[in-house]
């Protein structure tokens, strides 16, 4: 009994997140090395190819290392003199490449790292798979398809995600969850209904209907995810692609052109000097970063326990306009507690507390058992044998549960107009104070629960509903960032008003059905909204892939996962918002690097005209006072190559997000991104240019 | 002082009036109740519109848009070419007979894409049915095919369907255009611009020579050729002729006149999304541009020459018309090149190179007030740009007028970018490797650079003025600005109504504190920095080579020995 006990408690991840983490923390030794090495391989011309504003790069690159071996290949006045000043500038694009390649590289460095991890789960087992005719043969687990039943027995590895069919079992799930008490399976539970790949079964057995073939899983699904391989590119970096490509392709047009004009001048610079320029300013700082972003911003979900099954959801969740919560675990604890008997119509609290025993002694939530705490604490004992009765289960269509006596006594309880329509059925009367005690506790922000046996009102269970810490300040940061949340609960429309004031949610709906979720979610859906919310139930299922962001609790069913964008392992609700600032910060780190790359520009521009054409009578644009037109050049190129790698820890982190207003958001990233990518190379290219001159390199 | 306080006084008129020109066009265009227009003109849309076939309902696409506009443009285009290359006798009292085939497209192009680049001597190639039929004719036609897409454009990005191109076309005709030019005429007509039919005027001369003084229906030519961003002159002397521009007076208003109606489609377009704060800053942005850009080439022209001023005083007086002075010319020049205008006053060619600077920055980016309802479209493209790089820098796909940019929307918004380097860098080169036997360059140096980029950079944002010491009536010039000239127009067009029809699709927000404001000075700022680099800094290079490198040259020797010393020349 001890273990259907556990189960019945919705778990509640514990301890600072980072101690919960289901898997062990990604190696990083070696990281570096694998990446410089992946670096090299990168410069492969058909990977770089998918990147036009490198691959541009990567021409550039080719076609200096040729001028650097053959100074006059396209131009007759070179000579050998040229040679020294070529090869530098091939080396910094060189070096460009490799950082741009370098970042990437580490980023899907740490994905696999991650990957890995998440795959150690997964270790291939052998599979009981039972045959039609209801033998068993051993199997690998990697040849298990959907559909398939499989038999696991106490000590096995359950092999792959299923559905239960037959049978209670106790399952380790510690392996993706990282609780270690064991968890109770059974069938057509919508709360245990599922089990997990990689779990192990501790106690009895179970018959499971796989549910999703090999490499298909949720950890399959997020292992391709993190690791880069399969990741298609976000709608928003396709459009940020788009721009960039084209920003390419205007600067070349514009360096390309510039031979001839300046020809006109008798100024036409080098073949080499063009191509440092074009790659001065097609903004490489973002192409080459780009990729980076994007994978480290899924590895940044990941490292929260969170398994996404696309790109496109976690950058929803930075457009999320509106959260619907369940009150339930999300915005209050979990478990109501039974507080207080308040009896009517003349019944003694002993009475009512004997009744309520008497409806609750099925009951297996921790909400009925609660009530059986309190009522035997205060002495009540259960009027007929257990052994004999019949427990009635909740549903939320009768919005009653209860239990009927061997002698056929009707105990029951509920919300309170259902028990008035029941009492009235049974052809009783509703005592008037009952109303009194219903709305004593609603105003106390608590549910109360009225208790009949047949056509007889004996009085309202108080339970008392606890208001999770800190969950008011995190609404506030949320409609700061100007996120609305809708708080939804099966409460009646008092005791909701209470929770949702207290808990600063902005609307709430009472007495909520789940078909009042997905009304919710259409209704704020068809003003242009992208709505985000949690689930686990199987009628959460509609509800979970009507929304934007749909993340199921990995407690749930597996229908529930199914049609959810993510999945928490830790079955935390409240996590939502974690995931919000995730995907805001992914778009932010994004628009902040290109910002910066495209400002940029404006130095590149001063340092490398004026040295490019020193014969046009262009020196007052010399601004920076670079000691010769080659070294400026190559400043402005060493600048270029070394602002990626010193991004790359931001592009890997992302910028830090702040709940602020986006009026106080773009003004603090303008000034450092903005103001600061205007700033940052007039200094940073003078400072090259002093160190090349120290170095006496050109 | 006295051009100072002219100058600010005419762009203080310009403020003042274009609220509510504004509002007027908002309600031309909205198609609000005008009772005292719709009692008569009504009738007469509605009888026009039958007569071709149109319900005069709006377009459910782009495409839908475009393609009416494509046919009308090439029928109108096709029967001024007719007319140019058979000029016949009547109201054609010097006989001039039809034009050479590659002049006749390239003047028909230029007036049809309401550029007015004239590679052509009006009063010495074309008769008075020619200046009407043909010229005249296209300038409101072109200004009303223009007012039609900036007001299309306007209702795709207020989430309104994006309207039918024939009644907007005659709307912008009867209700906005031809009223607006006859009272403009009247005005030209009072201060002594000649409306005839009459021959030219032989008259004896001082020194008792013969000379014809060629004479026309000038005023409302002068008119449509200011309101309507046309530019293209009845004389090739253009504005700096007495009898285009024959006082101070006219002079200030033409300048009026460029400017109102680019400024009063800024307004509108607030009032369409219900915004005026929004249109008030837009407005403001351009109008720095605008002074800025004045105060450079005011106080250029004003200084004159440093070189020259040893033995010259009074400012730069090449190429001026005395009674305007240096300083309202060089006014002009910056309104005349931000409006898309291309109309002249003065020798831009003489004018000093931070004037030619100004002015090809205002080529460029096309928005200081920009032209005939295109101003307004390109404006709103940068905004677009602007709230796509910075607005993902508050965390959330970028937002504008609560629609969401997304790919497509930066697909067009760049392709925009895209036609002016295509159109104008890789003519500007070729012209410039073919040398000056091709290019017909009359400078060397910096100033021939400034000659050839400007006049495709005028083709290509339809704004047709130039630095005219270029030998341009050649087959090569002729049919390569014909390229940028329509390449500027209909690719642009095409991408814009594109771009709003595509915008006005998506499902609209409400504001929220998360939502990122576009109608703050914060954004405006914003907004002018990345139209100063994304429009223009592409095109630094050439402007460093040509005007910059011009201004430079310019600078007291001294100063430049000792820049000289601080940096090694000797590589």
């Amino acid at each position: 009994m001890t273990t259907t006990a556990r189960i019945q408690f919705p778990r509640m991840p514990r301890g600072p997140r980072q101690e919960r983490r289901y898997t062990e923390r990604p190696r990083q030794q070696g990281l570096v090395q694998r990446a410089i090495m992946e670096a090299f391989r990168k410069l492969d011309p058909r990977l770089s190819v998918a990147n036009p504003v490198m691959f541009v790069v990567w021409c550039g690159t080719v076609l200096c290392l040729l001028l650097t071996l053959v100074p006059n290949l396209l131009d007759a006045r070179a000579t050998a003199a040229d040679r020294g000043f070529n090869a530098l500038i091939s080396l910094t694009l060189l070096a460009t490449l490799l950082f741009a390649n370098f970042a990437e590289a580490l980023a899907e460095g740490r994905g696999k790292a991650q990957a890995d991890a998440l795959r150690r789960t997964q270790a291939r087992t052998e599979a009981r798979r039972q045959r039609p005719d209801g033998s068993t043969e051993m199997v690998d687990s990697s040849t298990l398809r959907r559909g398939d039943l499989v038999l696991v027995q106490a000590g096995d590895v359950i092999p792959a995600d299923g559905e239960v069919i037959t049978g209670v079992a106790s399952v380790d799930e510690s392996a993706i969850t990282g609780e270690s008490a064991p968890v109770l399976k059974e069938a057509g539970s919508d709360v245990a209904g599922s089990v997990t790949g990689g779990t192990r079964i501790l106690s009895d057995q179970l018959t499971l209907r796989i549910s999703a073939d090999p490499g298909k899983g949720f950890i399959d699904r997020m292992i391709a995810l993190v690791e880069g391989a399969e990741r298609s590119k976000t709608p928003n970096e396709i459009a940020l692609t788009v721009l960039l490509a084209v920003l390419t392709q205007v600067f070349l047009i514009a360096v390309a052109t510039l031979s001839p004009v300046a020809g006109f001048l008798n100024q036409a610079p080098s073949v080499v000097t063009l191509v440092a320029l074009l790659v001065a300013l097609i903004p490489t700082t973002i192409g080459g970063l780009l990729s980076a972003i994007g994978i480290a911003g899924m590895d940044r979900v990941a490292q929260f326990n969170v398994i996404a099954t696309s790109g496109r959801a976690v950058e929803a969740c930075g457009d999320v306009n509106t959260l619907i919560l369940d009150k339930t675990g999300t915005i209050t604890l979990g478990n109501r507690l039974a507080e207080e008997f308040l009896p009517v119509g003349g019944h003694s609290s002993a009475e009512l507390a004997e009744a309520a025993l008497g409806a609750s002694c099925f009951d297996q939530t921790p909400e009925g058992r609660s009530i059986v705490r309190l009522a035997e604490k205060q002495g009540a004992v259960l009027p007929f044998d257990a052994a004999s009765a019949s427990g009635i289960e909740f549903s939320a269509r009768t919005r009653m549960s209860g239990t009927d006596s061997p002698e056929g006594t009707e105990f029951r309880k509920g919300a309170v107009d259902a028990v008035k329509g029941f009492v009235r059925s049974r052809g009783g009367t509703v005592p008037d104070e009952l109303d009194g005690c219903f709305e004593q506790v609603s105003r106390l922000g608590g549910t109360p629960l009225a208790v009949c046996r047949g056509g007889e009102v004996f009085g309202v269970i108080y339970l008392k509903d606890i208001i999770k810490p800190g969950i008011r300040e995190r609404f506030d940061q949320l409609r700061r960032m100007g996120i609305r949340t809708v708080m939804l609960t099966g409460d009646n429309p008092i005791t909701a008003g209470v929770i949702a004031r207290e808990a600063g949610v902005d609307d709430f709906i009472a007495e909520a059905t789940p078909e009042d979720k997905i009304a919710v979610i259409q209704q704020e859906q068809k003003l242009g909204k992208l709505v985000a919310m949690t689930g686990d139930g199987s009628n959460d299922a509609p509800a979970l892939a009507q929304a934007n962001v749909g993340v199921a609790m990995n407690s749930g069913t597996q229908a529930a996962k199914e049609a959810a964008n993510m999945v928490d392992l830790d079955s935390d609700p409240t996590k939502l918002i974690d995931i919000v600032t995730i995907g805001k910060q992914l778009l932010i780190t994004r628009g902040a690097l290109t910002t910066f790359s495209i400002a940029n520009d404006i130095a590149k521009y001063f340092a490398i005209l004026p040295a490019l054409f020193a014969g046009a009578g262009l020196q007052a644009l010399n601004v920076m006072k670079l000691a010769s037109p080659k070294s400026a050049i190559l400043s402005a190129m060493v600048f270029n190559a070394l602002i990626i790698p010193a991004l790359v820890p931001l592009a890997l982190k992302g910028v830090q997000f702040r709940p602020l207003s986006a009026e106080q958001l773009l003004r603090r990233n303008l000034l450092v991104f903005g103001l600061g990518g205007v700033v940052a190379p007039f200094v940073g290219i003078k400072l090259i240019d002093l160190a090349l001159g120290a170095l006496r390199l050109v | 002082m006295l051009p100072w306080l002219l100058a600010a006084t005419t762009l203080a008129v310009v403020a003042l009036t274009a609220p509510s020109l504004g509002r007027y066009l908002f309600d031309v265009f909205d198609e609000r109740p005008q009772p005292a227009w719709d009692r008569w003109l009504n009738p007469i849309e509605a009888g026009l519109l039958r007569w071709i076939g149109d319900n005069g309902r709006s377009a459910d696409t782009a495409m839908g848009y475009m393609l009416p506009l494509l046919i009308s443009n090439a029928l109108f285009g096709a029967l001024a070419l007719l007319l140019l290359l058979v000029q016949p006798a009547w109201l054609n009292p010097l006989g001039f007979g039809g034009l050479r085939w590659d002049l006749a497209l390239h003047t028909t192009i230029s007036f049809l894409t309401n550029t007015d680049q004239q590679h052509l001597v009006p009063e010495q190639s074309l008769g008075n049915l020619a200046q009407l039929g043909a010229m005249q004719f296209l300038m409101f036609v072109s200004a009303a095919t223009g007012l039609a897409v900036g007001f299309a454009v306007i209702r795709g990005f207020s989430g309104r369907p994006i309207g039918s191109f024939h009644r907007d076309l005659l709307r912008a005709l009867t209700r906005v255009l031809i009223p607006a030019s006859l009272l403009l005429a009247l005005f030209f007509l009072v201060s002594g611009v000649p409306m005839t039919l009459a021959p030219p005027l032989e008259i004896i001369t001082l020194e008792g020579g013969r000379q014809l003084l060629p004479r026309g229906p000038i005023a409302l030519f002068e008119a449509i050729k200011q309101l309507g961003e046309n530019g293209g002159g009845f004389v090739s002397a253009n504005s700096a002729h007495p009898y285009e521009n024959p006082t101070l007076l006219t002079n200030l208003v033409s300048t009026w006149a460029m400017l109102i109606i680019p400024a009063a489609t800024i307004d509108a377009f607030g009032r369409f999304v219900g915004n005026r704060r929004q249109s008030n800053l837009l407005l403001a942005l351009v109008f720095a541009l605008l002074l800025i850009g004045a105060v450079v080439a005011m106080t250029a022209e004003q200084a004159g020459n440093p070189v020259l001023e040893r033995w010259l005083s009074g400012g730069n007086l090449q190429g001026k018309e005395l009674r305007f002075g240096p300083a309202l010319t060089g006014l002009w020049a910056v309104v005349t090149t931000g409006t898309m205008t291309g109309a002249v006053n003065g020798a831009i060619d003489a004018a000093m190179p931070l004037t030619i600077l100004t002015a090809l920055f205002n080529l460029f980016l096309q928005v200081v007030f920009g032209g005939q309802g295109t101003g307004i479209a390109y404006l709103l493209v940068f905004v677009l740009l602007a709230v796509f790089l910075t607005g993902l820098m508050v965390g959330r796909t970028p937002e504008f007028l609560g629609r969401k940019v997304e790919k497509p929307q930066v697909v067009w918004a760049s392709l925009i970018l895209l036609i002016h380097p295509i159109f104008v860098l890789i003519p500007t080169a070729l012209t410039l490797a073919g040398g000056t036997e091709l290019a017909g360059i009359s400078n060397p140096g910096s100033h021939g650079i400034s000659q050839v980029v400007y006049e495709y950079a005028s083709a290509a944002a339809n704004n047709g003025s130039g630095l005219e010491g270029l030998g341009d009536a050649t087959p090569w010039w002729n049919i390569t600005t014909s390229l940028s000239l329509l390449g500027g127009r209909f690719l642009p067009i095409a991408a814009l109504l594109a771009l709003a029809d595509g915008f006005r699709r998506k499902p609209a927000l409400e504001p929220s504190p998360g939502t990122l404001r576009t109608d703050t000075g914060l954004f405006t700022s914003v907004t002018a920095v990345v139209l100063v680099i994304l429009g223009a800094l592409t095109f630094f290079p050439v402007l460093a080579l040509g005007p910059i490198a011009e201004a430079l040259s310019l600078l007291p020797v001294k100063t430049l020995g000792a820049i000289g010393d601080v940096l090694n020349l000797a590589s």
